[in-house]
C-alpha cells in the first residue's frame, strides 16, 4: 500500500474513533447520576421550580438524549464544541486557553523523563551490577510505583511547605509584573514541580529500559569490536552504543503519550496548573457535559495524532514495515 | 442594644449620612497602591450578582458594581450610591436620592433608569425572590431619584439594597434585549464599583484594576485586586501561609483556621459575617417515618451533642447555633428550647413512641446524607451521628454522594431520612429564613426550599405577619414566637453556624468586617507599608 493511501486510511480510521469517543462519552456521561441544572442552581444558592426548567430548556436538557446527541454532533460537525452549562462561555474558548499549559507541562515532562532517564539507564548499564545501579534501580522502582498524586503531595510538602522554594498555585505569580522573559522565568519557575512529578512516573520507565537496552547493546559484537580497536570508552558508549539503545525509548515515548495527558490531568488537579486536566476534573463534578466532551474530543484528538505521527515515522524510518515485512 | 440596631432597618424615617463615610476610624491617612491577592476556592460562572446568588460571584461583583446602600458591622445602614432615602410612614414606598456623580466604568452616568431597571431584574431573576416580591413599580421622577412602590410593607427592604443583593447595573448594557441570566456581559461587567474588571480567566483568576473615577473622592486606596481561584482549600492555605496569597475570606476548615492562627504575620478573625449567617444543620425528612413523629425528631435532638460537635469536632472554631435565625442576628430568641445532650431522656422518649429496642439493641435504621465536599462540618459530622445515635438504638447508615448534583437531587426530591446541610441567613430572616419553614416554599425537586416538608398553619402564619410588619419590636415578637413553635416541631437540629474566618496579611489595613464583610466595597482596605 502506498504511503498517500496508507495516510488516507489511517485519518479515515482516526475521524471513526473520534465519532466513536465522542458517543461513547456521551452516553457515559449522561448515564452518571446529578443533574446540571441542580449544579448551576447549587452555584446560583437555589433556584425555583420555574428557574430550573428555564435552566433546562436554555441548554436543551429537556430534550430527549438521542436527540442532543444528534444537536451535538451536528455542532460538532460544523466545528463548534457547545457552550459550558457551568461558565456559559463557548468550550472551545475554554479549552484554547489550556491546551497551551497542558502542552508544556506535558512536553517538560516527556523532555525531562527522556534525557535524564535515558543518563541514568546509560550511567547504570556501564556497571549493572554496581551500587549506583543498584541505587538507580530501587530510585525507578519507587518512581513508577508511587501514585502520581501522592508523589506532587509529598514534593508540596517538601518544597513547598517545609522548604517553600516552589509555588504551588498556577502557572505565574498572581502580582506578576515584568518583561518577556521574566515572565518565561516566572512560568518556568512555577513548572518545576508539577512537571518532576509529572516525569517521574516515566523517568523510572525510561531509565529501566534504557538500562536493559544499554546492558544488550553493549554485549554486542560491534561494541566489542570497537573496544578492539582502542576506541575510547566515552565514544562507545555515546555514539556506538546510545545510538541503538535509544531506539526503544522513542518507541515507547509515543506509546505513552496517552498516559502523560492522563497523568497531566491528576498533576494539574494537585498543583493547580491551569490546563485542561483541572477542568476535566472540574467539569465532571460540576456536570458540564459539554465542557467535558470537548477536553476528551481533544484529548482523544492529540493521541490519535501523536500515534499516527509515530506509525507514520516508522514507515520512513524502517522499510520493513513500509514493505510489510517483506 | 440588638434590636436598637435593627430599628433602624425598618425606620421610616430620613437618613442622611455623608456620602464618603469611612466605615473604619483610621490611625493615619492609609497608604495608596499596590495590589492584594485574594485566594478563593469558589469558582464564579460569572461576575453579575444581580442574576447570580452565592460567595464566587458576590465578592467580585460588589468590587465592580456598587449598591443603593452598604452597611456597617453594626446593621446600620450606609449611604452608597443613594445618597439618602426615605421610607414613607405607611411603609409602602421608599425614595432613594442618588449622588450625581456616579459613573459606570464606561463614562455613563449611573441615574434613576439604572435603578429601576436593576431592581427589576433581580426581582425577575434573582433566585431569592422574597427580595423584591412586594415591589410593584419603581418611578423616577427625575434622573436622580428613583421611588419604590409595594404591595405591602417589607421591613428588609433597606438590606435588600445592600451589598451583593442589589448591584446596580447599567441599562445600557443589560437592557439590550439579549437574555439576562446568559448575556456576554455578565462575564466582561461594567459596574460603578471602586474597581474595574481587567481580565476574567474563568475557572482561575479575576484581575479587578482601581477605578479613577469611583464616585467617592480618594477611593479606592489599593491599584488592583487579583482574585487567586484555586479549588483545593490546602493549596490556597499553603499560598497564604507562604504570602503568595494576602488575603483569604470564607476559610472555614477548623484545622487550617488552627494552623494560619499560627503562621508568622498573618491575622485571623471571624467578624464580617453577621449578615451571611451560615447555619450548619441536621434536618429531618418530616414526610416519611419514623421522622415524622416530632418524638422521635426531639429524642434525636436530645442525643446530639452540639457542645462535642463544635469544641472536639470543629476544635473550637465554631459557635453553636441552636435556632434558625443566625445568633448574631437581633432576631435570635435565646429562649428557644436547647436540647442540650440527654441520652436517658432520648432512650426514655424513643421508647414512649412505641419504637422498643430490638435484640441487637437497635430500634430502626436511618440514612444520613451530607453535602459532598463540604468537609468536616459535614462528612465528619455524619460520621460522628453513626456512633452518637446508636447510643440510642438508631442504626445510621452514613450515605456518601458522589457530587454535589446527586446530594442535590436526592434531598430535593425527599429521597432521605436525615441529612447535613448548609443553609445562610442572607442578612434579614425574610430572605433566608422563611424559605425552609414556610409550607407554601415545599417544591419537589428545589433545593434549600422546604425539603424538610415541614408544615404548620401557625409557623406560615407568623412568618407572613413578620413580612410585612414594619415595627421592629412586634416583628421580633413574631420571630420569638416562631423560634419556640419550631423549636418545639424541631424539623431542624441547628448544630453550629459555620466558622467561617478570614486570614489576612498583617500590612493590609481596613480588613472588612462590616455584616457583609469582602462581600462588600473593599474601597477601603490599604497596604500599611509599599508593597507592589
Amino acid at each position: 500500500m502506498g504511503s498517500t493511501a496508507y495516510i488516507a486510511r489511517r485519518l479515515l480510521y482516526g475521524v471513526i474513533l473520534l465519532v466513536g469517543v465522542l458517543v461513547l462519552n456521551f452516553f457515559l456521561i449522561h448515564a452518571a447520576p446529578g443533574d446540571p441544572a441542580q449544579t448551576i442552581a447549587g452555584a446560583m444558592g437555589g433556584a425555583t421550580a420555574k428557574m430550573l426548567a428555564e435552566i433546562r430548556t436554555s441548554y436543551g436538557l429537556d430534550k430527549p438524549l438521542l436527540t442532543q446527541l444528534a444537536i451535538y454532533l451536528a455542532h460538532v460537525a460544523h466545528g463548534d464544541l457547545g457552550t459550558s452549562y457551568y461558565f456559559n462561555q463557548p468550550v472551545i474558548g475554554l479549552i484554547a486557553a489550556r491546551v497551551g499549559p497542558t502542552v508544556l507541562l506535558v512536553l517538560a515532562a516527556q523532555v525531562f523523563a527522556i534525557t535524564v532517564g535515558v543518563a541514568m539507564g546509560v550511567f547504570a548499564a556501564r556497571k549493572p551490577s554496581g551500587p549506583l545501579s543498584a541505587f538507580i534501580a530501587v530510585l525507578s522502582t519507587i518512581g513508577y510505583a508511587a501514585p502520581v498524586f501522592w508523589t506532587g503531595i509529598m514534593l508540596i510538602i517538601l518544597f513547598a511547605s517545609i522548604w517553600p522554594i516552589f509555588p504551588v498555585d498556577g502557572m505565574t505569580s498572581a502580582r506578576f509584573a515584568g518583561g518577556y522573559f521574566a515572565y518565561i522565568g516566572d512560568v518556568l519557575y512555577h513548572l518545576v514541580l508539577p512537571a518532576f512529578t509529572l516525569a517521574i512516573i516515566f523517568l523510572a520507565q525510561y531509565s529501566r529500559l534504557s538500562r536493559a537496552s544499554m546492558i544488550d547493546v553493549l554485549g554486542a559484537d560491534y561494541v566489542r569490536t570497537a573496544r578492539a580497536k582502542g576506541v575510547s570508552e566515552t565514544k562507545v558508549v555515546f555514539k556506538h552504543a546510545l545510538r541503538n539503545a535509544v531506539l526503544p525509548i522513542i518507541t515507547v515515548a509515543g506509546i505513552q503519550f496517552g498516559n502523560l495527558i492522563s497523568g497531566a490531568l491528576l498533576v494539574e488537579s494537585v498543583f493547580n496548573w491551569p490546563g485542561m486536566g483541572r477542568l476535566a476534573f472540574d467539569s465532571v463534578l460540576r456536570r458540564d457535559y459539554p465542557t467535558l466532551l470537548g477536553i476528551l474530543f481533544f484529548a482523544a484528538l492529540m493521541v490519535i495524532i501523536a500515534n499516527l505521527l509515530t506509525d507514520l515515522s516508522y514507515r520512513f524510518a524502517d522499510p520493513r514495515i513500509r514493505t510489510g515485512g517483506r | 442594644m440588638k434590636l436598637t440596631r435593627r430599628e433602624i432597618l425598618g425606620s421610616a424615617g430620613a437618613l442622611l449620612i455623608a456620602p464618603d463615610i469611612a466605615f473604619h476610624a483610621h490611625a493615619a491617612e492609609p497608604q495608596k497602591g499596590g495590589t492584594m491577592v485574594m485566594g478563593s476556592t469558589q469558582v464564579p460562572r460569572h461576575l453579575n450578582p444581580a442574576v447570580q446568588s452565592g460567595i464566587a460571584t458576590a465578592v467580585p461583583g460588589t468590587q465592580i458594581f456598587a449598591s443603593p446602600l452598604r452597611y456597617d458591622a453594626d446593621w446600620k445602614p450606609h449611604p452608597y450610591l443613594a445618597e439618602s432615602w426615605k421610607i414613607a410612614d405607611d411603609g409602602l414606598s421608599c425614595m432613594l436620592n442618588l449622588v450625581k456623580n456616579a459613573k459606570f466604568h464606561d463614562g455613563k452616568p449611573v441615574t434613576s433608569a439604572d435603578v429601576k431597571f436593576s431592581i427589576e431584574t433581580i426581582k425577575a431573576h434573582h433566585p431569592f425572590k422574597t427580595m423584591f416580591e412586594p415591589v410593584t413599580s419603581v418611578d423616577t421622577p427625575d434622573e436622580y431619584t428613583a421611588i419604590i412602590h409595594l404591595a405591602h410593607p417589607h421591613p428588609a427592604l433597606l438590606l435588600c439594597m445592600s451589598g451583593a443583593l442589589c448591584p446596580i447595573i447599567p441599562k445600557h448594557i443589560f437592557g439590550d434585549g439579549q437574555d439576562i441570566m446568559n448575556h456576554p456581559a455578565n462575564t466582561h461587567p461594567i459596574g460603578s464599583g471602586p474597581f474595574k474588571l481587567q481580565e476574567f480567566k474563568a475557572g482561575e483568576q479575576i484581575t479587578l484594576v482601581k477605578n479613577p473615577d469611583f464616585f467617592i473622592k480618594g477611593r479606592p486606596y489599593l491599584d488592583k485586586i487579583v482574585i487567586r481561584i484555586v479549588p483545593d482549600l490546602s493549596s490556597v492555605v499553603l499560598a497564604t501561609e507562604n504570602a503568595q496569597v494576602d488575603f483569604l475570606p470564607f476559610l472555614a476548615e477548623s484545622q487550617f483556621i488552627k494552623r494560619l492562627e499560627k503562621a508568622e504575620g498573618l491575622g485571623v478573625t471571624d467578624k464580617g459575617y453577621a449578615a451571611v449567617g451560615p447555619i450548619n444543620w441536621l434536618a429531618f425528612n418530616c414526610g416519611k417515618p419514623p421522622l415524622d413523629d416530632k418524638a422521635v425528631r426531639q429524642a434525636i435532638g436530645y442525643a446530639v451533642d452540639r457542645d462535642f460537635i463544635t469544641k472536639a469536632l470543629l476544635r473550637g472554631t465554631a459557635r453553636e447555633q441552636r435556632s434558625p435565625i443566625i445568633e448574631s442576628s437581633p432576631f435570635f430568641d435565646a429562649k428557644i428550647p436547647p436540647y442540650d445532650l440527654d441520652l436517658n431522656k432520648a432512650n426514655a422518649m424513643l421508647d414512649q413512641a412505641g419504637h422498643k429496642k430490638g435484640a441487637d439493641g437497635m430500634r430502626f435504621k436511618l440514612t444520613v446524607d451530607y453535602i459532598p465536599g463540604g468537609g468536616e462540618e459535614q462528612q465528619g459530622i455524619a460520621q460522628y451521628l453513626k456512633s452518637q445515635l446508636k447510643k440510642i438504638g438508631i442504626d445510621i447508615a452514613v450515605r456518601a454522594s458522589p457530587d454535589f448534583p446527586t446530594w442535590a437531587k436526592r434531598i430535593s426530591n425527599y429521597d432521605f431520612d436525615l441529612t447535613m446541610d448548609e443553609v445562610y441567613n442572607w442578612g434579614d430572616p425574610v430572605i433566608g429564613v422563611h424559605r425552609t419553614y414556610l409550607s407554601s416554599n415545599i417544591r419537589k425537586g428545589v433545593i434549600w426550599s422546604n425539603t424538610q416538608q415541614y408544615r404548620n398553619p401557625k409557623v406560615d402564619d407568623l412568618l407572613n405577619k413578620a413580612a410585612v410588619e414594619m415595627d421592629a419590636a412586634k416583628r421580633k415578637a413574631f420571630y420569638d414566637q416562631f423560634q419556640m413553635i419550631v423549636g418545639d416541631d424541631l424539623p431542624i437540629k441547628w448544630l453550629n453556624a459555620l466558622p467561617y474566618h478570614t486570614a489576612y496579611d498583617k500590612r493590609l489595613g481596613n480588613i472588612p468586617e462590616s455584616i457583609w464583610g469582602s462581600m462588600q466595597s473593599m474601597d477601603e482596605v490599604y497596604w500599611k507599608e509599599k508593597r507592589s
